[in-house]
């Protein structure tokens, strides 16, 4: 029982991981797959606007009649890949400095937690909303200024987590062998966070998607005939009386997507929880 | 000595992201030996030094990064008599140093300069937005803060029963939910189409105030609310429990304290810490929603402005209102330090 | 105070503890001995109607002043404690509530139980004086934090008795506390019950504290009760033969003798064995006792033990044999010299000009209460922490002061081995893996050689191959220390510092820990230093000791000459204060 290999093992037995993943599943399917399933092209128009249900549109169409259905599977590619990534660098940054500001305190410390105050001091969503209003909403900026404004939360997290393990004795005996600081935080310290660091992953996850779909519904996100959920969202809202399909189809997968990352991180944390707790007593 | 095997909660593991007491003399950069007064002075200097910086991020992000911001707002079609006016009107063609002097110094001086899109100064065109964000936020805080709190510690007082299992469960689901999304089924069942009891849009005219217009404040503090219920609930159940798990409050069991005392005289001085914390954080948090709520329902707030200042490009907005943004999020978390420290014997003790 | 057929048990169905009785009549004190693990602090709770989260109690009743603790309600149990029936915490710091002031913590017992009414003060200025301690008005405005450890139990202590109690449940309130506070506090303790005649239950994991406190002895193993009696009987004709090995196991201060650890470790809830709970680890296990579960057969009138070979145990002994003392080494040159080696961390000097020598073969203790000095000291030797002033010479030459300036030669010679095993072992990594560190970074043997050069290091420290690919989590502490000394010795050093190294254990693997330290002196020539808050260890390990107070080396010596004749009144007081199992 070591390592976070066995971890993933353990949560697949809680059922919120099973129902997660079943649920991430179908909506990575939707997003990688749908564009060879749509049955027409985002552009297309098969109606008037707000059209409701139809057998040419099972789920009616859109505010310039595009065909909601072929929207909702190919406008899923940006939302899934984006979080996904931001959350990545998140980790990436987060881990590094907080690994370091952990293990070395003093002044490398102050300056990285003074460093996050500041990234702490514009809400996640401005700080992103700022840099991509004259540059652009470029993609690869997106991605990476959230996993900037997400990066502090997990920085704190491996900081505390890393204090408390390099405190330890075990440390000091590396230490005491003449062991380079590197190694010791590479193989040490570091493994003795992994399991903690995969659930803040998929924490970190289900903010990155809140970010970066309430960006494509500000209409922020990167500019594309395709459109993506949270853009359809904002589009059909105003046909919410009329043709409330076209908002609820990508409602749904976003919902899920979210919600799907939830479960699983719930999974990971009880199972965790749960060795660290045997472990202790 | 026998430990008794309980399955630990998850839960407690929020906590560590959220900070607490521990981190608070750490913002002053190391606990001293210095009395209350100045630590004051240097967390009110920290904040000082944080919203300065704040503002070179802001002027870096909107006027120095961009390669022609006069461009980048007037669009490639622009005729180059119209770039050139706004290069003069907004000094890009200073040097980079020149131009952020001079517009810190507008902004502390209280000059923020005109709006792009309306052609005012921007003081007048965001005034009363901001009174109505600032009402939205009050009305949030007022709602969310005894709601989220005081069910967290009932269900930490019931926990593992049935409603503590269920208000996790439901937590979990609506907090992994974006904001919008909850909004957008708020409106599909509170306006437009199951129940049509409230308006979808927030319309009221400007200058007249929030609180003479109660339906237009009810479905964005509404969502506001239930977004940022689930965290704020979990933070406060885990702390509450890590409290009525403590060797003090089994102590005061063993002494013949009823339940009921337990709970205010042990249990709620001890919250208070984990509780004002876990209270800043989440509105911080809650900023970001408000953007996005309030665009959402056309609220006529800073987030409804900020939204179709960036759609406009309309740089001097953008800048100010980013300020203001900052400054709230650096002033919430003052208070929230300021208030830890007034209430955490062991921490006024080690400033004396 | 009357316990009968006391059942505690876990959600899952297993039980904690499991057929408890015995009784405590007014005046006497009951010692309850067990190891971790034992069930003792859950009996202790249990005797208030309370357990931990996650346990409850399922059968048994528990009579003070023919009250059924057990069958009341929940309003008239809290009516009961803290009035009738009182528990003094085993860690004070935590117990007592950290936002509310010591005199608001004290008056709270009387004011929920509507006792004193208009004579409070009074009464807390009573008992505070009962237990030595000020109750002025600064003393009453302070918060928990702002007292020592010694102070905080006091305040426990009084607020247990602030009622005039029938029955008192002290869980083991002396752990963690100095020697000398101890001495204080079991003083106050025993004086307070024979005062006021409550009947008392002082758990604890020592039987010095026991020998020195209580009139009745009850050894509890794995949730059983296995003897109980009166203090004489217990401890000096015991019967079962868990105790026995117990107490031949324990140090003492008065003369050096063999200590024989238990092996193996005790079972946890859920992984007990069939019948006798104790055969696996008992010398006389034989047929029968996996079969059938003692239970307590009467051997006197007031003597009873669990065991089914009660007859064979008549001629086994409790008294471990005596040992000759150690003498002093005749060496010529010192490996290690210390020349007035100063510390101090900001203001407090921890360490004033201390000097001292250590040679080959050689174990020399470092003695001394908290804040002595004595981790410092032993730091400053490894290099975690570097001197203000002073020198130290290792084999000669001057010492570099850190780690990371220190040869690979030299951090090779000088190893380490920490206070906690559980800390000192890093949980992600195998036995294997852990020993296989020093291998790889100080290049010692061919590549191919790793697993034997483990193999031997384990073997050496009186561990089975077998174990390599297990993690710490799985070992028991003894277990778990043997590994960490098995670490220090793969790259075969001169000096090997020891910090407290039993001081997490239990007795029955302190013992173990005690006699491989000193099997490596006399066998590998070694130099170790023990430091140790303990005398009682240092007769049974060490050559010569050093004793430190407040930073000041204020004694050196032979062991037993510093132990039976000690100069300066410093050391007087620690052996004084230090409890021994004697008549």
């Amino acid at each position: 029982m070591t390592g976070s290999t066995s971890l993933l093992a353990r949560s697949w037995k809680q059922k919120q991981t099973k129902i997660g993943t079943a649920i991430i599943l179908v909506v990575l399917f939707i997003a990688i797959a749908g564009p060879w399933l749509a049955p027409y092209s985002a552009t297309e128009f098969v109606g008037p606007p707000f059209t409701g249900s139809t057998s040419a549109a099972p789920l009616g169409t859109d505010v310039l009649g595009h065909d909601v259905l072929s929207r909702t599977l190919r406008g899923g590619l940006f939302v899934v890949w984006s979080s996904i990534a931001a959350a990545i660098v998140a980790m990436l940054i987060g881990v590094t400095l907080g690994l370091l500001a952990g293990y070395r305190g003093g002044f490398t410390d102050g300056l990285t937690m003074r460093g996050f105050d500041i990234v702490l001091a514009f809400p996640q969503l401005i700080l992103v909303l700022i840099f991509v209003s004259l540059i652009g909403p470029k993609a690869w900026l997106i991605v990476l200024l959230t996993g900037i404004a997400l990066s502090p939360g997990v920085a704190r997290v491996t900081r505390g987590l890393t204090q408390e393990v390099a405190q330890r004795d075990f440390v000091r005996a590396a230490e005491l062998m003449g062991m380079s600081r590197r190694r010791i935080l590479w193989s040490e310290i570091l493994p003795n966070l992994s399991s903690a660091l995969l659930v803040e992953f998929t924490t970190r996850m289900i903010w990155a998607i809140g970010v970066i779909a309430s960006l494509a519904f500000l209409g922020l996100g990167p500019t594309s005939d395709v459109g993506n959920w949270g853009l359809m969202i904002n589009e059909n809202r105003v046909g919410l009386p009329i043709q409330p399909l076209g908002v609820i189809a990508p409602v749904v997968v976003m919902a899920g997507f979210a919600v799907g990352t939830g479960l699983i991180a719930e999974g990971i944390s009880r199972s965790m929880a749960r060795i660290e707790g045997a472990r202790t007593s | 000595m026998t430990k008794v095997q309980t399955d630990p909660d998850p839960e407690t593991a929020l906590l560590a992201s959220a900070g607490g007491e521990a981190g608070v003399l750490a913002t002053s950069g190391g606990g001293g030996r210095y009395g209350v007064a100045k630590w004051v002075a240097r967390r009110l200097a920290l904040s000082v030094v944080v919203l300065f910086l704040v503002s070179i991020v802001v002027f870096v992000a909107t006027q120095a990064l961009p390669s022609d911001p006069a461009e980048a707002i007037l669009g490639r079609d622009a005729t180059p008599q119209r770039v050139a006016a706004l290069t003069e009107q907004l000094n890009l063609d200073k040097p980079m140093l020149e131009q952020y002097t001079s517009w810190l110094g507008g902004v502390l001086t209280g000059d923020l300069g005109d709006s792009l899109a309306a052609q005012r100064p921007v003081a007048d065109e965001i005034g009363s937005a901001f009174v109505n964000s600032i009402a939205l936020l009050i009305c949030c805080a007022i709602v969310l803060l005894p709601l989220a709190i005081g069910f967290g510690a009932w269900s930490a007082m019931r926990r593992d029963s049935f409603g503590d299992r269920g208000g996790l469960g439901a937590a979990l689901l609506v907090g992994a939910i974006p904001d919008f999304v909850i909004g957008i089924v708020m409106t599909i069942l509170l306006a437009t189409n199951v129940f049509k009891v409230l308006p979808a849009v927030a319309l009221f005219p400007d200058g007249s105030s929030p609180f003479s217009h109660p339906d237009a404040l009810v479905l964005p503090t509404l969502t506001l609310v239930i977004a940022s219920m689930p965290y704020l609930y979990r933070l406060s159940r885990a702390s509450m429990i890590e409290i009525l798990e403590s060797d003090y409050v089994q102590m005061a069991r063993l002494k013949g304290v009823s339940s009921k005392r337990i709970m205010v005289r042990h249990a709620l001085p001890n919250a208070l810490v984990p509780t004002i914390q876990a209270s800043a954080l989440v509105l911080s948090l809650l900023l970001s929603g408000v953007v996005v709520i309030e665009f959402l329902f056309r609220f006529p707030g800073l987030g409804s402005e900020l939204a179709e200042s960036v759609s406009n490009r309309d740089l001097p907005m953008i800048q100010t209102i980013t300020l203001i943004y900052a400054a709230v999020i650096v002033l919430l978390n003052l208070i929230a330090d300021l208030l830890t420290v007034m209430v955490s014997p062991r921490l006024r003790g080690e400033l004396k | 105070m009357t316990v009968r057929d006391l059942r505690v048990e876990l959600r899952s169905g297993e039980d904690v503890v499991d057929q408890i009785g015995f009784d405590v009549a007014p005046g006497e004190i009951l010692g309850v001995v067990g190891e971790s693990g034992s069930g003792k602090t859950t009996v202790g709770t249990a005797l208030l109607g309370h357990t931990r989260s996650g346990a409850e109690i399922t059968s048994g009743s528990v009579e003070i002043e023919g009250t059924d603790i057990l069958r009341l309600d929940p309003r008239q149990l809290s009516g009961m404690r803290g009035r009738v029936v009182t528990y003094v915490p085993q860690d004070p710091a935590s117990a007592l509530n950290p936002a509310l002031r010591i005199g608001s913590q004290l008056r709270e017992v009387m004011r929920v139980h509507d006792a004193y009414s208009g004579e409070r003060d009074a009464r807390i200025e009573q008992i505070l004086a009962d237990v030595r301690l000020p109750s002025d008005r600064d003393f009453l405005r302070r918060y928990p934090h702002e007292l020592s450890g010694g102070q905080q139990q006091r305040v426990a202590i009084a607020m247990a008795f602030m009622l005039q109690p029938t029955a008192i449940v002290l869980d083991e309130p002396t752990t963690g506390l100095d020697v000398t506070t101890q001495a204080h506090v079991l003083e106050t303790v025993r004086r307070l019950c024979a005062e006021h005649q409550v009947a008392a239950i002082y758990i604890t994991h020592d039987l010095a504290v026991v020998s020195a406190l209580a009139q009745r002895v009850m050894v509890m193993y794995a949730g059983r009760i296995v003897e109980i009696g009166d203090r004489e009987q217990v401890l000096f004709e015991p019967r079962h033969p868990y105790t026995q090995q117990l107490l031949r196991a324990i140090p003492s201060v008065k003369e050096r003798t063999r200590l024989d650890l238990i092996p193996g470790a005790a079972p946890s809830p859920g992984h007990r064995p069939s019948g006798c709970s104790y055969r696996t680890r008992c010398p006389l296990a034989a047929e029968g006792c996996a079969e059938i579960t003692p239970g307590l057969e009467g051997i006197g009138p007031a003597h009873a033990a669990a065991c089914l070979r009660l007859e064979e145990t008549k001629a086994g002994t409790y008294k471990a044999p005596t040992l000759p003392d150690l003498t002093e080494v005749e060496s010529p040159a010192p490996l290690v010299s210390l020349e007035s080696v100063e510390f101090a961390y900001g203001d407090n000097q921890v360490l004033d000009s201390v000097s001292l020598d250590v040679h080959q073969a050689e174990c020399v203790a470092v003695v001394g209460e908290s804040g002595s000095g004595k981790t410092t000291l032993s730091r400053i030797l490894a290099g975690l922490l570097a001197p203000a002033a002073g020198q130290v010479r290792f084999d000669g030459e001057a010492l570099p002061s850190t780690a990371r300036s220190r040869s690979p030669e030299l951090l090779k010679s000088i190893q380490y081995v920490f206070q906690n095993p559980y800390g000192s072992l890093n949980p992600r990594k195998s036995v294997g893996e852990i020993l296989s560190l020093p291998v790889a970074q100080f290049g010692i043997g061919s590549r191919g050689q790793t697993r034997d050069i483990v193999a031997a290091a384990l073997d050496e420290v009186g561990l089975s191959e077998d174990m390599i690919d297990n993690y710490p989590q799985e070992l028991s502490g003894g277990e778990r220390q043997r590994v960490a000394i098995a670490r220090a010795l793969v790259g075969q050093p001169k000096l090997l510092i020891c910090d407290e190294v039993t001081s997490a254990l239990d007795v029955s693997a302190q013992a173990g820990i005690v006699s491989l330290l000193r099997k490596l002196v006399d066998e590998s020539g070694l130099a170790i230093i023990f430091v140790t808050h303990d005398l009682a260890l240092v007769r049974s390990i060490a050559d010569r000791c050093a004793v430190l107070e407040k930073g000041t080396m204020v004694e050196t010596g032979a062991s037993s000459l510093v132990i039976d004749h000690p100069s300066h009144r410093y050391t007087r007081e620690l052996i004084a204060d230090t409890p021994v199992v004697n008549r």
